[in-house]
Protein backbone atom coordinates (compact mmCIF):
# COMPACT_ATOMS: atom_id res chain seq x y z
CA UNK A 1 0.00 0.00 0.00
CA UNK A 2 1.34 3.54 -1.01
CA UNK A 3 2.63 5.25 2.03
CA UNK A 4 -0.03 8.27 1.61
CA UNK A 5 -3.18 6.18 1.66
CA UNK A 6 -1.79 5.08 5.21
CA UNK A 7 -3.13 6.54 8.81
CA UNK A 8 -1.11 8.54 10.90
CA UNK A 9 -1.41 6.36 13.39
CA UNK A 10 -0.01 3.63 10.97
CA UNK A 11 2.93 6.01 9.58
CA UNK A 12 3.94 6.60 13.22
CA UNK A 13 4.41 2.66 13.71
CA UNK A 14 6.58 2.70 10.53
CA UNK A 15 9.01 6.04 11.55
CA UNK A 16 9.26 4.01 15.01
CA UNK A 17 10.49 0.99 13.85
CA UNK A 18 12.72 3.46 11.26
CA UNK A 19 10.84 1.67 8.14
CA UNK A 20 10.74 5.14 6.72
CA UNK A 21 12.09 8.28 6.99
CA UNK A 22 10.36 11.61 7.18
CA UNK A 23 11.71 12.69 4.10
CA UNK A 24 10.14 9.56 2.42
CA UNK A 25 6.94 9.90 4.20
CA UNK A 26 6.81 13.96 3.24
CA UNK A 27 8.28 13.21 -0.46
CA UNK A 28 5.17 11.08 -0.98
CA UNK A 29 2.25 12.81 0.27
CA UNK A 30 4.39 16.24 -1.80
CA UNK A 31 3.65 13.59 -4.81
CA UNK A 32 0.49 12.91 -4.43
CA UNK A 33 -0.63 16.62 -4.08
CA UNK A 34 1.23 17.49 -7.32
CA UNK A 35 -0.51 14.51 -8.55
CA UNK A 36 -4.18 15.11 -7.55
CA UNK A 37 -4.22 18.89 -6.28
CA UNK A 38 -5.01 20.52 -9.75
CA UNK A 39 -8.72 18.52 -9.83
CA UNK A 40 -9.51 18.86 -6.35
CA UNK A 41 -7.60 22.69 -5.32
CA UNK A 42 -7.94 21.90 -2.06
CA UNK A 43 -4.86 23.86 -0.62
CA UNK A 44 -4.66 28.25 -0.89
CA UNK A 45 -1.28 27.83 -0.09
CA UNK A 46 1.69 25.42 0.07
CA UNK A 47 4.82 25.40 2.06
CA UNK A 48 6.21 22.50 0.45
CA UNK A 49 9.97 23.21 0.08
CA UNK A 50 9.66 24.00 3.58
CA UNK A 51 7.98 20.93 4.42
CA UNK A 52 10.64 19.08 2.91
CA UNK A 53 13.50 20.69 4.75
CA UNK A 54 12.42 20.45 8.36
CA UNK A 55 11.44 16.84 7.26
CA UNK A 56 15.47 16.73 5.99
CA UNK A 57 16.25 18.20 9.61
CA UNK A 58 14.29 16.07 11.61
CA UNK A 59 15.64 12.86 9.71
CA UNK A 60 19.18 14.46 10.98
CA UNK A 61 18.26 14.60 14.68
CA UNK A 62 16.46 10.98 14.83
CA UNK A 63 19.40 9.29 13.99
CA UNK A 64 20.68 9.94 17.35
CA UNK A 65 17.34 10.10 19.26
CA UNK A 66 13.71 8.26 19.06
CA UNK A 67 10.69 10.41 18.07
CA UNK A 68 9.36 11.82 21.38
CA UNK A 69 6.06 12.06 20.26
CA UNK A 70 3.09 10.08 17.53
CA UNK A 71 2.82 13.35 15.55
CA UNK A 72 6.87 14.25 15.52
CA UNK A 73 7.38 13.89 11.44
CA UNK A 74 3.80 13.49 10.66
CA UNK A 75 2.82 16.50 7.49
CA UNK A 76 -0.51 18.00 7.70
CA UNK A 77 -2.97 20.84 6.48
CA UNK A 78 -4.28 23.82 8.45
CA UNK A 79 -7.58 25.96 7.87
CA UNK A 80 -6.39 29.29 6.04
CA UNK A 81 -8.00 31.24 9.62
CA UNK A 82 -5.03 30.04 11.56
CA UNK A 83 -2.46 32.06 11.75
CA UNK A 84 0.61 31.21 11.06
CA UNK A 85 3.44 33.54 11.61
CA UNK A 86 5.51 34.85 8.32
CA UNK A 87 2.94 32.94 6.24
CA UNK A 88 -0.09 34.38 4.22
CA UNK A 89 -3.80 33.87 6.32
CA UNK A 90 -6.26 35.22 4.52
CA UNK A 91 -9.20 33.23 5.39
CA UNK A 92 -10.38 33.15 1.56
CA UNK A 93 -11.08 36.66 1.42
CA UNK A 94 -9.83 39.39 -0.63
CA UNK A 95 -9.87 41.55 2.65
CA UNK A 96 -6.59 39.61 3.79
CA UNK A 97 -5.21 38.62 0.39
CA UNK A 98 -1.55 40.15 1.82
CA UNK A 99 -2.01 39.60 5.43
CA UNK A 100 0.95 38.05 7.23
CA UNK A 101 0.45 36.98 10.47
CA UNK A 102 3.16 38.57 13.25
CA UNK A 103 1.95 35.23 15.71
CA UNK A 104 0.88 32.13 15.32
CA UNK A 105 -2.65 30.78 16.59
CA UNK A 106 -2.33 28.27 19.40
CA UNK A 107 -3.22 25.08 17.94
CA UNK A 108 -0.22 25.90 15.20
CA UNK A 109 2.03 26.30 18.46
CA UNK A 110 0.87 23.09 19.72
CA UNK A 111 1.47 21.27 16.46
CA UNK A 112 5.27 22.50 16.06
CA UNK A 113 6.23 21.73 19.67
CA UNK A 114 4.87 18.46 18.88
CA UNK A 115 6.66 18.26 15.44
CA UNK A 116 3.89 18.24 12.79
CA UNK A 117 5.52 19.42 9.30
CA UNK A 118 2.81 21.64 7.98
CA UNK A 119 1.87 21.43 4.40
CA UNK A 120 -0.03 24.31 3.19
CA UNK A 121 -2.99 26.24 4.27
CA UNK A 122 -6.29 25.38 3.02
CA UNK A 123 -9.66 26.47 1.19
CA UNK A 124 -12.56 27.60 3.00
CA UNK A 125 -15.32 29.61 3.13
CA UNK A 126 -14.61 32.91 3.41
CA UNK A 127 -14.28 33.72 6.95
CA UNK A 128 -15.74 30.34 7.73
CA UNK A 129 -19.48 31.27 6.18
CA UNK A 130 -20.93 29.03 4.11
CA UNK A 131 -21.59 25.31 3.90
CA UNK A 132 -19.68 23.95 0.05
CA UNK A 133 -16.77 26.58 0.56
CA UNK A 134 -17.70 27.81 -2.52
CA UNK A 135 -17.41 31.30 -0.79
CA UNK A 136 -13.84 31.27 -1.01
CA UNK A 137 -12.53 34.45 -3.01
CA UNK A 138 -9.91 32.40 -4.66
CA UNK A 139 -11.10 28.98 -6.03
CA UNK A 140 -13.97 25.91 -5.65
CA UNK A 141 -12.51 23.23 -3.91
CA UNK A 142 -14.12 19.79 -5.26
CA UNK A 143 -15.19 16.44 -3.54
CA UNK A 144 -12.56 13.46 -4.47
CA UNK A 145 -15.57 11.46 -4.63
CA UNK A 146 -17.17 13.37 -7.61
CA UNK A 147 -15.28 15.54 -8.58
CA UNK A 148 -18.62 18.01 -10.00
CA UNK A 149 -19.77 18.06 -6.31
CA UNK A 150 -18.92 20.15 -3.66
CA UNK A 151 -16.68 19.33 -0.50
CA UNK A 152 -19.26 20.73 2.32
CA UNK A 153 -18.01 23.93 4.31
CA UNK A 154 -16.65 25.64 5.63
CA UNK A 155 -13.50 23.54 5.94
CA UNK A 156 -13.81 22.00 2.60
CA UNK A 157 -9.93 22.77 1.50
CA UNK A 158 -8.97 20.57 5.24
CA UNK A 159 -11.60 17.77 4.20
CA UNK A 160 -10.18 17.30 1.23
CA UNK A 161 -6.99 17.74 2.00
CA UNK A 162 -7.13 14.12 4.24
CA UNK A 163 -9.99 12.33 2.14
CA UNK A 164 -7.73 12.46 -1.07
CA UNK A 165 -4.35 11.58 0.81
CA UNK A 166 -3.09 14.77 0.48
CA UNK A 167 -1.76 14.97 4.13
CA UNK A 168 -2.67 13.07 7.03
CA UNK A 169 -4.64 15.01 9.61
CA UNK A 170 -6.28 18.51 9.37
CA UNK A 171 -7.21 21.00 11.32
CA UNK A 172 -10.62 22.80 10.75
CA UNK A 173 -12.83 25.40 12.42
CA UNK A 174 -17.06 24.41 13.68
CA UNK A 175 -19.18 27.16 14.02
CA UNK A 176 -22.08 25.19 12.81
CA UNK A 177 -20.87 22.64 11.26
CA UNK A 178 -18.12 23.32 9.41
CA UNK A 179 -15.64 20.70 10.65
CA UNK A 180 -18.53 17.86 10.27
CA UNK A 181 -20.31 18.30 7.56
CA UNK A 182 -17.57 18.31 5.03
CA UNK A 183 -16.18 15.17 7.00
CA UNK A 184 -19.59 13.49 5.91
CA UNK A 185 -19.33 15.07 2.43
CA UNK A 186 -15.92 13.18 1.72
CA UNK A 187 -16.03 10.46 4.04
CA UNK A 188 -13.45 11.18 7.03
CA UNK A 189 -13.94 11.77 10.50
CA UNK A 190 -14.38 15.74 11.88
CA UNK A 191 -14.24 16.29 15.45
CA UNK A 192 -15.98 18.92 17.00
CA UNK A 193 -14.96 19.39 20.56
CA UNK A 194 -16.43 21.31 23.99
CA UNK A 195 -16.49 24.58 23.35
CA UNK A 196 -13.67 25.69 25.36
CA UNK A 197 -11.71 22.43 24.88
CA UNK A 198 -9.41 23.84 22.54
CA UNK A 199 -7.95 27.34 22.57
CA UNK A 200 -9.05 29.59 19.91
CA UNK A 201 -6.35 32.36 20.14
CA UNK A 202 -5.00 33.00 16.76
CA UNK A 203 -8.17 31.57 15.03
CA UNK A 204 -9.70 34.29 12.96
CA UNK A 205 -13.34 34.86 15.08
CA UNK A 206 -16.54 34.45 13.37
CA UNK A 207 -18.72 33.66 15.69
CA UNK A 208 -16.54 33.68 19.35
CA UNK A 209 -19.42 32.00 21.35
CA UNK A 210 -19.80 28.98 18.97
CA UNK A 211 -16.62 28.41 17.28
CA UNK A 212 -14.11 25.72 17.71
CA UNK A 213 -11.22 24.43 16.44
CA UNK A 214 -11.27 20.30 15.68
CA UNK A 215 -9.34 17.46 13.76
CA UNK A 216 -9.69 15.88 10.50
CA UNK A 217 -8.71 12.24 10.31
CA UNK A 218 -8.39 9.42 8.35
CA UNK A 219 -9.68 7.07 11.10
CA UNK A 220 -11.16 7.69 14.78
CA UNK A 221 -8.01 6.73 16.27
CA UNK A 222 -6.11 9.46 14.68
CA UNK A 223 -8.52 11.93 15.71
CA UNK A 224 -8.00 10.61 19.22
CA UNK A 225 -4.31 11.53 18.67
CA UNK A 226 -4.78 15.23 17.12
CA UNK A 227 -6.82 15.52 20.39
CA UNK A 228 -4.46 15.01 22.35
CA UNK A 229 -2.40 17.07 21.50
CA UNK A 230 -4.28 20.19 20.59
CA UNK A 231 -6.33 19.92 23.52
CA UNK A 232 -6.04 22.02 26.75
CA UNK A 233 -6.06 25.34 28.66
CA UNK A 234 -4.52 28.69 26.77
CA UNK A 235 -4.00 31.73 28.93
CA UNK A 236 -4.69 33.34 25.84
CA UNK A 237 -7.96 32.15 25.32
CA UNK A 238 -10.09 33.36 28.47
CA UNK A 239 -12.72 31.04 27.54
CA UNK A 240 -10.41 28.18 27.33
CA UNK A 241 -11.30 25.67 29.73
CA UNK A 242 -8.47 25.00 32.75
CA UNK A 243 -8.89 21.38 33.25
CA UNK A 244 -6.35 18.38 33.44
CA UNK A 245 -5.17 16.94 30.09
CA UNK A 246 -6.27 14.04 29.27
CA UNK A 247 -5.17 10.94 26.92
CA UNK A 248 -8.34 10.64 24.52
CA UNK A 249 -6.84 6.77 23.32
CA UNK A 250 -7.53 5.51 26.92
CA UNK A 251 -10.29 3.49 27.07
CA UNK A 252 -11.01 4.05 23.41
CA UNK A 253 -11.44 0.10 22.02
CA UNK A 254 -13.48 -0.77 25.03
CA UNK A 255 -16.29 -0.84 22.70
CA UNK A 256 -20.34 -0.37 23.54
CA UNK A 257 -21.46 -2.91 25.46
CA UNK A 258 -24.42 -1.92 27.88
CA UNK A 259 -23.80 1.59 26.18
CA UNK A 260 -26.89 3.39 26.13
CA UNK A 261 -27.39 5.34 22.10
CA UNK A 262 -29.99 7.49 21.77
CA UNK A 263 -32.03 7.98 18.81
CA UNK A 264 -34.57 11.50 18.49
CA UNK A 265 -37.03 11.53 16.32
CA UNK A 266 -36.90 15.26 15.48
CA UNK A 267 -33.26 13.99 13.56
CA UNK A 268 -35.11 12.26 10.88
CA UNK A 269 -37.52 14.27 10.14
CA UNK A 270 -38.51 16.40 6.43
CA UNK A 271 -35.64 17.00 4.50
CA UNK A 272 -33.59 13.83 5.35
CA UNK A 273 -32.46 11.63 2.07
CA UNK A 274 -33.87 8.23 2.62
CA UNK A 275 -30.64 6.42 1.48
CA UNK A 276 -29.09 8.30 4.19
CA UNK A 277 -31.69 7.15 6.95
CA UNK A 278 -31.57 3.68 5.35
CA UNK A 279 -27.95 3.77 6.58
CA UNK A 280 -28.26 5.15 9.64
CA UNK A 281 -31.27 2.72 10.73
CA UNK A 282 -28.51 0.00 9.82
CA UNK A 283 -25.79 1.49 11.61
CA UNK A 284 -28.12 1.74 14.62
CA UNK A 285 -28.80 -1.87 13.82
CA UNK A 286 -24.82 -2.68 14.22
CA UNK A 287 -24.72 -0.74 17.55
CA UNK A 288 -27.88 -3.33 18.78
CA UNK A 289 -25.54 -6.12 18.00
CA UNK A 290 -22.58 -4.93 19.17
CA UNK A 291 -24.32 -4.39 22.88
CA UNK A 292 -25.46 -1.39 23.09
CA UNK A 293 -28.57 -0.28 24.50
CA UNK A 294 -30.82 2.03 21.96
CA UNK A 295 -32.92 3.98 23.90
CA UNK A 296 -36.02 6.71 22.21
CA UNK A 297 -34.69 10.58 23.57
CA UNK A 298 -36.69 13.60 22.74
CA UNK A 299 -36.16 17.18 22.37
CA UNK A 300 -39.19 19.69 22.55
CA UNK A 301 -36.94 23.35 20.85
CA UNK A 302 -34.87 21.28 17.93
CA UNK A 303 -37.11 22.82 15.15
CA UNK A 304 -35.68 26.60 16.28
CA UNK A 305 -31.95 25.31 16.49
CA UNK A 306 -31.42 26.37 13.03
CA UNK A 307 -32.96 30.70 13.06
CA UNK A 308 -31.48 30.87 16.70
CA UNK A 309 -28.12 29.96 15.04
CA UNK A 310 -28.69 32.42 12.06
CA UNK A 311 -29.47 35.25 14.56
CA UNK A 312 -26.65 34.78 17.11
CA UNK A 313 -23.56 33.76 14.83
CA UNK A 314 -24.55 36.67 12.22
CA UNK A 315 -24.79 38.81 15.19
CA UNK A 316 -21.56 38.09 16.27
CA UNK A 317 -20.25 37.91 13.01
CA UNK A 318 -21.15 41.79 12.24
CA UNK A 319 -19.66 42.74 15.70
CA UNK A 320 -16.41 41.03 15.22
CA UNK A 321 -15.83 41.62 11.32
CA UNK A 322 -16.34 45.64 12.06
CA UNK A 323 -12.22 45.44 12.55
CA UNK A 324 -11.61 45.03 8.87
CA UNK A 325 -11.64 48.62 8.10
CA UNK A 326 -8.22 49.07 6.33
CA UNK A 327 -6.47 50.95 8.60
CA UNK A 328 -4.25 47.96 10.71
CA UNK A 329 -3.77 45.44 7.89
CA UNK A 330 -5.28 43.82 4.69
CA UNK A 331 -7.18 45.06 2.15
CA UNK A 332 -7.54 49.22 1.72
CA UNK A 333 -9.24 50.47 -1.26
CA UNK A 334 -7.78 52.67 -3.79
CA UNK A 335 -9.99 55.46 -4.08
CA UNK A 336 -12.35 57.27 -1.04
CA UNK A 337 -12.87 60.44 -0.33
CA UNK A 338 -12.43 60.41 3.95
CA UNK A 339 -11.95 58.26 6.64
CA UNK A 340 -16.06 57.44 6.87
CA UNK A 341 -16.01 56.66 3.06
CA UNK A 342 -12.52 54.52 3.28
CA UNK A 343 -14.40 52.19 5.64
CA UNK A 344 -17.17 51.78 3.45
CA UNK A 345 -15.33 51.37 0.11
CA UNK A 346 -12.73 49.35 2.24
CA UNK A 347 -15.42 47.14 3.00
CA UNK A 348 -17.89 46.80 0.30
CA UNK A 349 -14.75 45.57 -2.05
CA UNK A 350 -13.42 43.58 0.13
CA UNK A 351 -15.75 41.42 1.50
CA UNK A 352 -17.54 38.57 -0.53
CA UNK A 353 -21.58 38.49 -0.87
CA UNK A 354 -22.31 35.90 2.00
CA UNK A 355 -20.35 37.76 4.25
CA UNK A 356 -22.01 41.49 3.35
CA UNK A 357 -25.13 39.36 3.96
CA UNK A 358 -24.30 37.86 7.20
CA UNK A 359 -22.93 41.14 8.49
CA UNK A 360 -26.21 43.25 7.41
CA UNK A 361 -28.55 40.16 9.16
CA UNK A 362 -26.31 40.93 12.18
CA UNK A 363 -26.28 44.46 12.02
CA UNK A 364 -30.17 44.25 10.99
CA UNK A 365 -30.38 42.02 14.47
CA UNK A 366 -28.27 43.84 16.92
CA UNK A 367 -30.00 47.41 15.89
CA UNK A 368 -31.99 49.20 17.83
CA UNK A 369 -35.57 48.65 18.03
CA UNK A 370 -34.69 44.94 16.84
CA UNK A 371 -32.78 44.02 19.48
CA UNK A 372 -35.05 42.34 21.50
CA UNK A 373 -37.26 40.55 19.16
CA UNK A 374 -34.06 38.87 17.24
CA UNK A 375 -31.15 38.59 18.90
CA UNK A 376 -32.15 38.66 23.06
CA UNK A 377 -34.86 35.96 21.62
CA UNK A 378 -32.11 33.90 20.06
CA UNK A 379 -30.27 33.62 23.14
CA UNK A 380 -33.27 32.66 24.76
CA UNK A 381 -33.77 29.69 22.70
CA UNK A 382 -29.93 28.94 23.13
CA UNK A 383 -30.94 28.43 26.88
CA UNK A 384 -34.08 26.56 25.62
CA UNK A 385 -32.24 24.32 23.24
CA UNK A 386 -29.64 23.29 25.94
CA UNK A 387 -31.87 22.62 28.42
CA UNK A 388 -33.18 20.37 26.01
CA UNK A 389 -29.57 18.52 25.84
CA UNK A 390 -29.46 18.39 29.45
CA UNK A 391 -32.23 16.65 29.84
CA UNK A 392 -31.76 13.99 26.19
CA UNK A 393 -28.33 12.91 27.89
CA UNK A 394 -30.07 12.11 31.45
CA UNK A 395 -31.29 9.42 29.31
CA UNK A 396 -28.45 8.39 27.17
CA UNK A 397 -24.65 8.59 26.80
CA UNK A 398 -24.48 9.56 23.03
CA UNK A 399 -26.76 10.47 20.73
CA UNK A 400 -26.78 9.06 17.35
CA UNK A 401 -28.18 11.30 14.27
CA UNK A 402 -27.57 12.21 10.88
CA UNK A 403 -24.44 14.23 9.93
CA UNK A 404 -26.13 16.24 6.59
CA UNK A 405 -29.88 15.88 6.00
CA UNK A 406 -28.22 14.58 2.43
CA UNK A 407 -25.06 13.71 0.81
CA UNK A 408 -22.44 15.59 -1.38
CA UNK A 409 -24.84 18.40 -3.65
CA UNK A 410 -23.49 19.79 -6.88
CA UNK A 411 -21.13 22.78 -7.33
CA UNK A 412 -23.98 25.56 -7.87
CA UNK A 413 -26.42 23.89 -7.08
CA UNK A 414 -27.50 25.86 -3.86
CA UNK A 415 -25.51 28.96 -4.48
CA UNK A 416 -28.62 31.27 -5.29
CA UNK A 417 -30.68 30.29 -2.32
CA UNK A 418 -29.23 31.30 0.83
CA UNK A 419 -31.65 29.39 3.02
CA UNK A 420 -31.51 26.33 0.86
CA UNK A 421 -27.47 26.61 1.82
CA UNK A 422 -28.10 27.25 5.76
CA UNK A 423 -30.73 23.95 5.83
CA UNK A 424 -27.31 21.42 5.01
CA UNK A 425 -26.49 22.51 8.68
CA UNK A 426 -29.85 21.68 10.66
CA UNK A 427 -28.62 18.53 12.18
CA UNK A 428 -25.29 20.14 12.96
CA UNK A 429 -26.23 24.12 14.73
CA UNK A 430 -27.97 22.72 17.70
CA UNK A 431 -24.41 21.00 18.93
CA UNK A 432 -22.83 24.76 18.46
CA UNK A 433 -25.98 26.38 20.38
CA UNK A 434 -25.45 23.81 23.07
CA UNK A 435 -21.32 24.00 23.19
CA UNK A 436 -21.28 20.15 23.14
CA UNK A 437 -18.80 17.62 21.56
CA UNK A 438 -19.93 16.19 17.79
CA UNK A 439 -17.93 13.53 15.77
CA UNK A 440 -18.92 13.28 12.38
CA UNK A 441 -17.59 9.14 10.66
CA UNK A 442 -18.21 7.98 7.74
CA UNK A 443 -21.25 5.25 7.54
CA UNK A 444 -21.84 4.22 4.15
CA UNK A 445 -21.86 5.24 0.90
CA UNK A 446 -25.52 6.31 -1.38
CA UNK A 447 -26.23 4.75 -4.27
CA UNK A 448 -23.90 7.40 -7.02
CA UNK A 449 -20.97 6.36 -4.25
CA UNK A 450 -20.59 9.24 -2.23
CA UNK A 451 -20.23 9.34 1.32
CA UNK A 452 -22.66 9.45 4.75
CA UNK A 453 -21.87 10.84 7.75
CA UNK A 454 -23.14 9.68 11.15
CA UNK A 455 -22.62 12.35 13.64
CA UNK A 456 -22.26 11.29 17.73
CA UNK A 457 -23.53 13.59 19.69
CA UNK A 458 -22.64 13.63 23.86
CA UNK A 459 -23.00 16.08 26.93
CA UNK A 460 -20.14 18.56 27.58
CA UNK A 461 -16.56 17.20 27.87
CA UNK A 462 -17.75 13.74 26.87
CA UNK A 463 -15.06 13.34 24.26
CA UNK A 464 -13.96 9.73 25.34
CA UNK A 465 -17.23 8.46 25.22
CA UNK A 466 -17.92 9.68 21.38
CA UNK A 467 -14.76 8.41 20.15
CA UNK A 468 -15.21 5.52 22.07
CA UNK A 469 -18.50 4.59 20.47
CA UNK A 470 -17.35 6.08 17.09
CA UNK A 471 -13.85 3.41 17.00
CA UNK A 472 -16.45 0.42 17.75
CA UNK A 473 -18.41 1.69 14.78
CA UNK A 474 -15.62 1.85 12.59
CA UNK A 475 -14.27 -1.34 13.37
CA UNK A 476 -16.92 -3.41 13.36
CA UNK A 477 -18.37 -1.63 9.90
CA UNK A 478 -15.37 -1.48 8.24
CA UNK A 479 -16.47 1.92 6.81
CA UNK A 480 -12.82 3.24 7.27
CA UNK A 481 -10.17 5.14 6.06
CA UNK A 482 -12.22 4.95 2.74
CA UNK A 483 -10.82 5.57 -0.59
CA UNK A 484 -12.10 8.68 -2.73
CA UNK A 485 -12.08 7.85 -6.70
CA UNK A 486 -10.82 11.54 -7.70
CA UNK A 487 -12.33 11.31 -10.73
CA UNK A 488 -10.86 7.77 -11.66
CA UNK A 489 -12.82 4.79 -12.82
CA UNK A 490 -12.92 2.82 -10.36
CA UNK B 1 -42.22 40.44 7.14
CA UNK B 2 -40.36 42.01 3.98
CA UNK B 3 -37.48 44.53 4.17
CA UNK B 4 -38.00 47.50 2.34
CA UNK B 5 -35.00 49.33 0.56
CA UNK B 6 -34.54 51.86 3.22
CA UNK B 7 -34.79 49.35 5.53
CA UNK B 8 -31.66 47.85 3.89
CA UNK B 9 -29.85 51.29 2.81
CA UNK B 10 -30.21 52.15 6.74
CA UNK B 11 -28.54 49.15 8.04
CA UNK B 12 -25.90 49.36 5.16
CA UNK B 13 -25.01 52.31 6.42
CA UNK B 14 -24.55 50.95 10.29
CA UNK B 15 -22.38 48.45 8.91
CA UNK B 16 -20.28 50.86 6.81
CA UNK B 17 -21.57 49.22 3.61
CA UNK B 18 -22.48 50.39 0.27
CA UNK B 19 -24.74 48.41 -2.52
CA UNK B 20 -26.05 49.04 -5.39
CA UNK B 21 -29.91 49.63 -6.26
CA UNK B 22 -30.01 46.02 -7.91
CA UNK B 23 -27.82 44.56 -4.91
CA UNK B 24 -30.41 46.29 -2.49
CA UNK B 25 -33.28 44.90 -4.05
CA UNK B 26 -31.55 41.13 -3.71
CA UNK B 27 -30.72 41.71 -0.28
CA UNK B 28 -33.93 43.11 0.80
CA UNK B 29 -35.58 39.56 -0.45
CA UNK B 30 -32.81 37.28 0.70
CA UNK B 31 -32.77 39.47 4.52
CA UNK B 32 -36.37 39.20 4.20
CA UNK B 33 -36.51 35.52 3.60
CA UNK B 34 -33.98 34.48 6.37
CA UNK B 35 -35.97 36.89 8.59
CA UNK B 36 -39.04 35.29 7.98
CA UNK B 37 -37.67 31.86 8.53
CA UNK B 38 -36.47 33.26 12.39
CA UNK B 39 -39.99 34.55 12.79
CA UNK B 40 -40.70 30.92 13.85
CA UNK B 41 -38.77 31.90 16.77
CA UNK B 42 -41.60 34.32 18.04
CA UNK B 43 -44.24 31.25 18.21
CA UNK B 44 -42.40 30.61 21.92
CA UNK B 45 -43.41 32.60 24.96
CA UNK B 46 -39.73 32.88 26.40
CA UNK B 47 -40.56 35.78 28.91
CA UNK B 48 -39.50 33.48 31.51
CA UNK B 49 -36.04 32.33 29.99
CA UNK B 50 -33.02 33.70 30.76
CA UNK B 51 -30.63 34.68 27.44
CA UNK B 52 -27.27 32.19 27.28
CA UNK B 53 -24.41 34.66 25.92
CA UNK B 54 -22.13 31.59 26.94
CA UNK B 55 -22.65 28.07 27.04
CA UNK B 56 -20.32 27.47 30.26
CA UNK B 57 -19.63 29.51 32.71
CA UNK B 58 -17.53 32.07 31.69
CA UNK B 59 -15.67 34.38 34.33
CA UNK B 60 -13.22 37.25 33.93
CA UNK B 61 -9.65 36.20 34.29
CA UNK B 62 -7.22 38.15 36.40
CA UNK B 63 -3.82 37.94 36.16
CA UNK B 64 -1.01 39.85 37.91
CA UNK B 65 -0.13 42.99 35.80
CA UNK B 66 3.97 41.82 34.46
CA UNK B 67 5.24 43.09 31.61
CA UNK B 68 5.44 40.19 28.86
CA UNK B 69 7.15 40.12 25.75
CA UNK B 70 4.31 41.39 22.90
CA UNK B 71 4.39 42.51 19.87
CA UNK B 72 7.03 45.27 18.63
CA UNK B 73 6.36 48.47 17.00
CA UNK B 74 7.21 47.30 13.65
CA UNK B 75 5.59 43.75 13.97
CA UNK B 76 2.39 45.86 15.07
CA UNK B 77 2.84 48.18 11.73
CA UNK B 78 3.85 44.77 9.17
CA UNK B 79 0.90 44.35 7.64
CA UNK B 80 -0.30 48.08 7.55
CA UNK B 81 -1.69 49.80 4.29
CA UNK B 82 -0.30 52.99 5.37
CA UNK B 83 1.85 53.82 8.18
CA UNK B 84 4.36 56.77 9.05
CA UNK B 85 6.31 57.20 12.17
CA UNK B 86 5.79 54.26 13.85
CA UNK B 87 1.88 55.32 13.46
CA UNK B 88 -1.33 53.77 11.52
CA UNK B 89 -1.91 56.52 8.95
CA UNK B 90 -5.46 57.39 8.22
CA UNK B 91 -7.23 60.30 5.83
CA UNK B 92 -7.40 63.93 7.62
CA UNK B 93 -10.52 63.45 9.84
CA UNK B 94 -10.87 67.28 10.82
CA UNK B 95 -10.67 70.04 7.91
Amino acid sequence: MALTKKTLHEISDLLNKKEVTVQEVTQSVIDQIDAVENKTQAYLKLETEQALETARTLDETLKSRDRKNVLEGIPYGLKDNMCTKGILTTCASKMLYNFIPPYDAHVYERLMVDGGILLGKTNMDEFAMGSSTENSAYQVTKNPWDLSKVPGGSSGGSAVAVAADMAYFSLGSDTGGSIRQPASFCGVVGLKPTYGLVSRYGLVAFASSLDQIGPFTKDVEDCALVLNAIAGHDKKDSTSLNIDKKDYTVGLKDGVKGMKIGVAKAFFGQGLLPEVRQKLEEAIALYKEMGAEIVDVSFEYLDYALSAYYMISSAEASSNLARYDGIRYGFRAEEFDGLVDLYRKTRSQGFGSEVKRRIMLGTYALSSGYYDAYYKKAMQVRTLIKTDFDEVFKNCDVLLTPTSPTTAFGIGEKTSNPLEMYLSDIYTVPVNIAGIPGISIPCGLDQQGLPIGMQLLGSVLSEEKLLQAAWAFENESGYKNMKAPLGEEA
Amino acid sequence: MSLTREDVSYVADLARLEFSDAEVLSLAEDLGAVLDYAETLNKLDTSAVKPTEHVLPVQNVFREDEIKPGLSNEEALSNAPDSEAGCFKVPPVLE
